[in-house]
């Protein structure tokens, strides 16, 4: 089977087991209508949290609140969108302890595409609507000076955002083989990587911009094309056609990841029990 | 077995029950550490638009954020405390089995759960303050009095935060699945605490109001007598009336519960 094979093979398990998923959670249609809304709720705090400090202040870091809901609302959509599709894979470490995992080993499908469809929760779409309510309202309230160039920029970013952070997930799961019991370290990066997004680079330290750009490129998932789409001043004195390096850095990201699981996958002792 | 003996022992087990995962201690004080770092630089642009918001300076804002993430876990302000696991005996009916021991259920379990705090105060909040001590310019009190006073809070807000999520807990007997109220409780608890923001900052009557709810006992009390804007005798009575409230309610509910509910068997 080629490559392509491969992956036509891992997508169709995917959408079998996350339909069956979807099914299962329909079944009980009260409680997905209130955990969508918990989802939705949860998120639109740390929105209401960045609108009482524009209560207090005019700016952040030299942005105004449309700005930084801008960053904020395009972060969110492409964090929300890479949970839905596999912000399953956070839970494979209690896989791999209490020796689960093993089922998933011996079907006659890929391992990554059941492991980021199991439980599959389309409860995660509130977090997806909440991040483009805010966009939408960041758009309504922004003056951008439109060209075609900003109108196409838009769903790339938010499309190669969501490969960074889906590249960020399977990296993660894949350190939880060796780790297991550290799950918890991924957080600082998926959920960090979103706190950290909502604000400006101008906020932060040079060193720490400079790390979320060049080692752990996160910066592509907002900060750099939304610089480009209001026309602000680049952080660090970059180029400017780096705003359209995202798709590239996506792919890269993804790459890489894929390797790191691969690796995981191989070094993987089950538990024997 | 005396009564005190009984409960110390409950709560040492609780201790050492949560000291068993190194790594995940370990994994714990990275991203707490991670998201102070974030916070930091968040909070300090806040303050560099409006000096002295809420009466703190930039060095006590930085302390506020450190101590904040060294309490998380500690309050459970998050989730995470012992309420996910009492709430799963009561779906399976194993609570029945709790009710049988010659101990009071609530005592039995504030207990494990003190334990629990003192373990994620030492091994999970000391690192991050530290390193946030170390690299970011921070208020710290000098005399060895207001640190006693902060601790005596921090004790405080312990006993609010279990009273909390014990009722969070107890909503189990009545809905079996407790998924959404711990959301909702979590959801309250960040937004209130001052974990979102410090409450100090929160605008107007919304800010009279937070202060006044009990979560404001549990990150904002403390933060408060540590960076001297609080008399610490005042604060105390705020946290000890929230508390014998809540415990008090814990109680009520509890005696309502273990009456009316049949316990789920199978």
């Amino acid at each position: 089977m080629g490559e392509t094979g491969r992956v036509r093979e891992g997508l169709r398990t995917y959408l079998m087991i996350a339909g069956m998923w979807v099914r299962s959670t329909m079944a009980y249609r009260a409680s997905f209508v209130m955990t969508t809304f918990g989802s939705f709720a949860t998120t639109f705090f740390d929105f209401v949290g960045i609108l009482l400090m524009f209560s207090r202040v005019d700016a952040l870091g030299g942005w105004s609140l449309p700005e930084v809901a801008f960053l904020y609302g395009v972060s969110g959509t492409a964090f929300g969108l890479a949970d839905l599709v596999i912000g399953s894979m956070e839970r494979l470490g209690r896989r791999v302890r209490d020796g689960t995992l093993d089922t998933l080993l011996v079907r006659p499908a890929p391992v990554l595409a059941q492991v980021a469809a199991d439980q599959f929760a389309l409860r995660r779409l509130g977090r997806v609507t909440q991040g483009l309510l805010v966009l939408g309202w960041s758009l309504s309230r922004l003056d951008v000076d439109w060209t075609a160039l900003k109108l196409l920029l838009m769903p790339v970013m938010l499309v190669s955002g969501c490969g960074i952070f889906c590249a960020v997930f399977v990296a993660g799961a894949a350190f939880q083989f060796l780790a297991q019991d550290a799950s918890e370290v991924q957080n600082a990066f998926t959920y960090g990587g979103g706190a950290l997004l909502q604000y400006p680079p101008t906020v932060f330290a040079k060193e720490l911009v400079r790390g979320v750009t060049f080692v752990l490129p996160l910066a592509f998932v907002n900060w750099l094309p939304a610089t480009y789409v209001l026309g602000r001043p680049y952080p660090l004195g970059l180029p400017r056609w780096v705003a359209f390096a995202s798709p590239l850095v996506a792919v890269g990201c993804c790459a890489l990841a894929g390797l790191a699981w691969r690796a995981g996958l191989r070094s993987y002792r089950s538990t024997g029990s | 077995m005396g009564t005190g003996r009984l409960y110390g022992a409950v709560a040492a087990g609780g201790f050492r029950r949560y000291a068993t995962y190194r790594a995940a201690t370990a994994a714990g004080v990275f991203t707490n550490t991670v998201f102070g770092l974030i916070l930091v630089y968040g909070y300090r642009a806040l303050w560099d638009e409006r000096p002295h918001l809420g009466g703190w300076d930039q060095s006590q804002v930085v302390t506020y954020v450190w101590l904040g993430q060294a309490l998380l876990a500690t309050l459970a302000i998050g989730g995470g405390g012992v309420e996910n696991e009492l709430m799963e005996r009561i779906r399976t009916g194993d609570v029945a089995i709790d009710l049988y021991r010659p101990a009071d259920l609530q005592l039995w379990w504030l207990a494990t759960d003190l334990g629990r705090a003192f373990f994620q105060l030492l091994g999970r909040g000391v690192v991050p303050f530290l390193f946030g001590a170390l690299c970011f310019p921070v208020y710290l009190p000098r005399d060895v009095g207001t640190w006693i006073a902060f601790l005596v809070a921090v004790l405080l807000a312990m006993l609010v935060g279990f009273g909390i999520r014990y009722l969070v807990a107890l909503s189990a007997f009545w809905l079996m699945d407790g998924m959404g109220v711990t959301q909702m409780a979590w959801l309250a608890g960040y937004f209130c605490s001052g974990m979102l923001l410090p409450l100090n900052v929160f605008p107007g009557a919304l800010g009279e109001v937070v202060r006044a709810l009990p979560w404001s006992s549990l990150l904002q009390a403390p933060a408060q007598i540590l960076l001297g804007h609080a008399d610490p005798f005042g604060t105390y009575l705020f946290q000890g009336a929230w508390a014998v409230v809540l415990l008090g309610a814990g109680r009520l509910v509890q005696s309502a519960a273990t009456r009316q509910v049949v316990v789920q068997g199978g």
